[in-house]
């Protein structure tokens, strides 16, 4: 007869306390997974593919599915070690041997030789590119993210991907100081 | 316990922490007046000097401008014009070095001065107190006054501060080494200097103004208090000789005891400062109307023959400054602009003053050597101890060598002011504001690149849902399509049509493709009745052939395995298009000339343009076949395609209707063949592609008429194929009578065409699925129509009236038999008796409105 208490009374608690767990779970569900955020908010957002992703989310969806940090070349260095921070792996260097430091690049279509194809505008993954068929097409470089897709569907070739021009705001300073020296 | 202001009242004096004590180096050039330079033989005026943007350019090269004219007209928010420094004339506006580090080029206007030095017409202010505050504001924004002590920031955004002012400060301080500028300024210019603060007290309405000078500057305290004893609201200040009193927020501190919050600017806590140097201009502005055109310039250093205080103009070259006060260059010499602490050393001397210029430093190599070698830091704390902003400079230096960006935010890296204190103080000669100068470029770098990112990612994002809404869109349209089909025909013959070809031609191309098939079905559809067009497909040919000499060019370079693809290519196509000419050519040679327009147009069609088009698009495509790795086989699709592109919608839709009619005849009627065999054989051999269909019946139709001449019966019976030899023809009469004969020979030739019906009929049968719709077949007949009617008229006009009448009549019965005919056939497609009717009404409507639009022409024409 004791046994047959202390079943029901473990039983009861047991379904109380599964009961509320159950409840919880629902109640304060997680939407989605919050590593995905974050990861994608570390990549570069270049939507360029070339880690084999289309694109930078997708390509964080696979990290936080334990996928390689070190495949995005136009993050560089610092984009794997953070996410390698991120993820607790241990930092790689860059998958294809890229260079660390990537250069910076937007595209730019030299115009005259552009026919007017769209082809290039199809394949701009932020709307970078302007024109109509049979118009000429331009970059808007502010917004161009330098990720290379539009330049293999040309079939012109008239697309270049030039380095990010230094300006005065981009401009870095060189290690040397004017010092002073008493002098008597 | 004295209230604050009791005590700022009493002149009591608070400690900044830190600072150091350089060598001040001021005598070298305090003790002679400021001189006035001679006019600089070019000017270079920068449209950026100032913390901001650029305005928008008001002049052109070559324009004749007058000393004080603007030059540029404020854009943006933050934006200040530039004004002409002299007299002269633009002789360029390009990008020229910079006044920075980097020297950077930069958009600058080049003048060259006429000598004359003459100012434009000025409007200086009489009584300021008449004035708005708006209005005041506005004088300081058009005289492009920007703040003079270095930073260079808009002083009309600081006199239109919407925070109460407690305090404005006056910077007199100019505690950085060998710089005497603002002294000078005071001593020779403080009745103007407290013009412009009065300027700024009916501004700010500020309780006091505190100016404060360093205590070494005797002179200049005592102009000041001269000059300032009318006003009481005004307080001279006298603050002990220390590096960086002269920053903000140290002057804040010193002469208020107020902290400026981390990140904050000073009219947060009620305080607002201005340099001496930007009240004198303010008061040139409003008082005598000139624009910021000039400033004091300290030019010293030992290599300096005569070191001194000059007004230099803005836009004059350094070069010009350091020659007119005797310069003799050491080895290595350095000339820095700004002073020894925070300034930087030019990378060329061709570089012009701007408005935050304050002093040119050309110290020969003992009085400022360049900096040892850096060596270890031993963690003597000195440079904490320097710090004016209580900065961890060690730490800092740590983690900015390690690019720990988040520590070093962490750690207040942006509340540095680069004030050099610490570099000055460091006994392993660590050039430690260098470090925080590179790291704080990073992390704004690095903040800009986070941004664009995030802008990258909407815009993706934004992409991403406008294609998949395109697409529902599309399937949208699919099945509305499909539940509307039986009423109207005509679409869902097109759309069949397409996907039909696409099937057929295309297999696995993209969406995109059958899109454009199905644009050309359209087009071919109702091309009868567009204008020709025929201007811009050259327009397109020409930039075709120009992209392919390019492709054709890089191909060559290097050297692939698609140019012999392409070349396959480009001389199948060549044979393809040899062939229909020699078969137009042949046709030609057989018959007496009667209907050159008819032959020559068709041969001509296909020739110059239409080739550099089929090559243009061949050679796109053989980059994708070699790419493909595909073989010859795989290239006669594209072929088909590139053909069926270059097909002038227009004709192909006419041919296809003839065709079709001939068709109908073909298997009515029963009689022998000629020579149209083999040509047909040949096109219907080549042909799966039903607009290709179409261009052999075209040229078979050709070939009949041609030999429905020699017969040269006249049996009455239209053709729609007139439709397009008159429409070819420029001749209206001959065009008439070549109508009534093209009738006649059509007939024979449909006969003739009969015999052949084995090979023809496929391709036929193709083209007439295509276009068996009874009302697009109604709409050609009754152009065909209208143009034999036209043609008609005017032959009539010659005198050859009757017999066209008469054949005119015949026509239209004929055509409507057609139509219904027509519509019997297509009954295969199911056609409801109504359709068929409502098809018959089209025709009637198209064919009275061709009736009245020939009657227009008679009237129209002249002849």
């Amino acid at each position: 007869m004791t046994l047959f208490y202390a079943l029901i009374a473990l039983g009861s608690l047991a379904l109380i306390f599964g009961l509320i767990l159950g409840y919880a779970a629902v109640k304060y569900r997680v939407e989605s997974n919050p590593i995905v955020d974050q990861v994608d908010a570390i990549l570069p957002q270049t939507q360029c593919g070339q880690c084999g992703y289309p694109g930078c989310r997708p390509y964080a969806e696979a990290i936080a599915n334990g996928d390689e940090v070190n495949k995005c070349p136009p993050g560089g260095e610092a984009t794997v070690k953070k996410l390698a921070d991120l993820m607790g792996v241990e930092a790689k260097p860059l998958a294809g041997g890229e260079e660390a430091e990537p250069v910076k690049t937007v595209a730019y279509i030299r115009e005259d030789e552009c026919i007017g194809c769209t082809k290039c505008i199809q394949a701009c993954p932020v709307d970078a590119i302007v024109g109509a068929t049979r118009q000429m097409h331009t970059v808007i470089d502010d917004e161009c993210t330098g990720c290379d897709l539009c330049v293999e569907p040309c079939p012109v070739d008239c697309i270049d991907m030039l380095p990010v021009e230094q300006t005065k705001q981009t401009w870095k300073w060189q290690l040397d100081a004017i010092a002073v020296k008493q002098i008597d | 316990m004295d209230s604050l202001v009791e005590q700022i009242e009493r002149g009591t004096l608070w400690q900044f922490p830190g600072g150091v004590h350089p060598p001040e180096q001021k005598s070298l050039s305090n003790q002679l007046p400021i001189a006035r330079l001679p006019l600089p033989d070019k000017i270079v005026l920068p449209l950026k000097q100032h913390i901001g943007a650029n305005g928008q350019l008001l002049v052109n090269k070559g324009d004749k401008i007058l000393k004080g004219q603007p030059l540029t007209k404020p854009s943006a928010n933050w934006s200040l014009p530039v004004h002409a420094p002299t007299s002269g004339k633009i002789l360029d506006i390009t990008s020229a070095p910079s006044s920075h580090p980097s020297a950077l080029p930069e958009l600058s206007i080049i003048i060259a001065p006429d000598g004359n030095d003459m100012w434009c017409d000025l409007t200086p202010v009489d009584d300021i107190t008449q004035l708005t505050h708006k209005q005041l504001v506005d004088i300081l924004h058009s005289a492009g006054i920007a703040g003079m002590g270095g930073a260079g920031f808009p002083t009309y955004i600081k006199a239109d501060s919407h925070q109460p002012i407690e305090y404005l400060i006056v910077n007199g301080v100019e505690c950085e080494p060998y710089i005497t500028a603002d002294d000078l300024l005071m001593q020779e210019h403080a009745t103007e200097i407290v013009q412009g603060i009065e300027i700024m007290q009916q501004l700010l309405k500020p309780q006091r103004v505190l100016v404060g000078i360093e205590d070494n500057k005797p002179q200049a305290i005592a102009a000041m208090a001269r000059a300032c004893e009318h006003n009481s609201a005004i307080l001279v200040r006298t603050i002990p000789t220390k590096y960086p009193s002269g920053g903000e927020k140290q002057l804040i501190r010193v002469l208020t005891s107020k902290e400026v919050p981390s990140s904050g600017i000073p009219a947060d806590i009620g305080v607002l400062v201005q340099n001496v140097g930007t009240l004198f201009a303010v008061s040139e502005a409003v008082n005598k109307g000139k624009p910021l055109i000039e400033r004091v310039v300290t030019v010293t250093g030992n290599t300096i023959d005569k070191p001194q205080n000059v007004w230099a103009l803005i836009g004059s070259e350094i070069k010009h400054l350091l020659d007119s006060q005797g310069f003799t260059p050491v080895a290595e010499q350095r000339v820095i602009m700004g002073g020894p602490m925070m300034g930087f050393t030019l990378p060329t001397v061709r570089i012009p003053v701007i408005k935050t210029t304050n002093c040119i430093l050309a110290p020969d190599n003992r009085e400022l050597v360049e900096p040892g070698d850096e060596k270890a830091c031993i963690r003597c704390s000195a440079c904490a101890d320097a710090c004016p902003q209580t900065l961890l400079p060690q730490q800092l230096q740590w983690f900015a060598k390690s690019k720990d960006f988040e520590k070093l935010e962490e750690y207040n890296l942006f509340d540095c002011i680069e004030c050099g204190a610490c570099s000055y103080v460091c006994p392993s000669e660590i050039p430690l504001v260098q470090y925080y100068r590179v790291a704080k470029a990073e992390i704004r770098e690095q903040k800009l690149d986070q941004i664009k990112a995030e802008r990258a990612k909407e815009r993706f994002e934004a992409r991403k849902d406008r294609l998949e809404q395109e697409q529902q869109e599309r399937q949208n349209r699919h099945k509305r399509g499909a539940s509307r089909v039986t009423k109207p025909e005509k679409e869902k013959a097109k759309v069949a049509d397409a996907l039909e070809r696409v099937k057929q031609k295309q297999g696995d191309k993209s969406a995109v493709q059958a899109a454009i098939a199905r644009a050309k079905a359209k087009k071919a559809a109702d091309g009868s009745l567009e204008p020709d067009n025929s201007e811009v497909a050259k327009e397109r040919a020409k930039r075709k052939e120009q992209a392919r000499s390019y492709k054709e060019q890089k191909q060559s370079t290097e050297g692939t395995p698609a140019n012999t693809d392409d070349k396959k290519d480009a001389v199948a196509q060549a044979i393809a298009r040899a062939k229909a000419k020699k078969a137009a050519k042949l046709a030609e040679e057989s018959t007496p000339n009667i209907e050159p327009e008819q032959a020559q147009p068709s041969s001509e069609n296909d020739d110059p343009r239409k080739a550099a088009v089929a090559a243009a698009i061949a050679r796109a495509k053989a980059k994708k076949a070699a790419k493909a790795e595909e073989n010859t086989s795989s290239i006669e699709p594209e072929q088909a395609q590139s053909s069926s592109e270059n097909d002038d919608p227009r004709k192909a839709a006419v041919a296809a209707a003839i065709a079709r009619a001939k068709a109908k005849k073909a298997a009515k009627a029963e009689e022998n063949t000629s020579s149209i065999e083999p040509e047909q054989a040949q096109s219907s051999s080549e042909n799966d592609d039903p607009r290709k269909a179409a261009v052999a019946a075209a040229i078979a139709r050709a070939k009949a008429k041609k030999a429905a001449k020699l017969a040269e019966e006249s049996t009455p019976n239209i053709e729609p194929e007139q439709a397009q030899s008159s429409s070819e023809n420029d001749d209206p009469r001959k065009a008439a009578v070549a109508a009534a004969i093209a009738r006649a020979k059509a007939k024979k030739a449909a006969k003739q065409v009969e015999e052949n019906t084995s090979n023809v009929e496929p391709e036929q049968a193709q083209s007439s699925s295509e276009n068996d719709d009874p009302r697009k077949a109604a709409v050609a007949a009754a152009i065909a129509r209208a143009k034999a009617k036209k043609a008609a008229k005017q032959a009539e006009q010659n005198a050859q009236a009757t017999n066209t009448n008469d054949d005119l009549a015949q026509p239209m019965s004929e055509l409507k038999q057609i139509d219904n005919a027509l519509a019997e056939q297509s009954d295969s497609e199911q056609l409801t008796p109504e359709q068929k009717r409502q098809a018959a009404i089209k025709a009637a409507v198209a064919k009275a409105k061709a009736k009245k639009q020939a009657k227009e022409q008679e009237g129209n024409d002249p002849s």
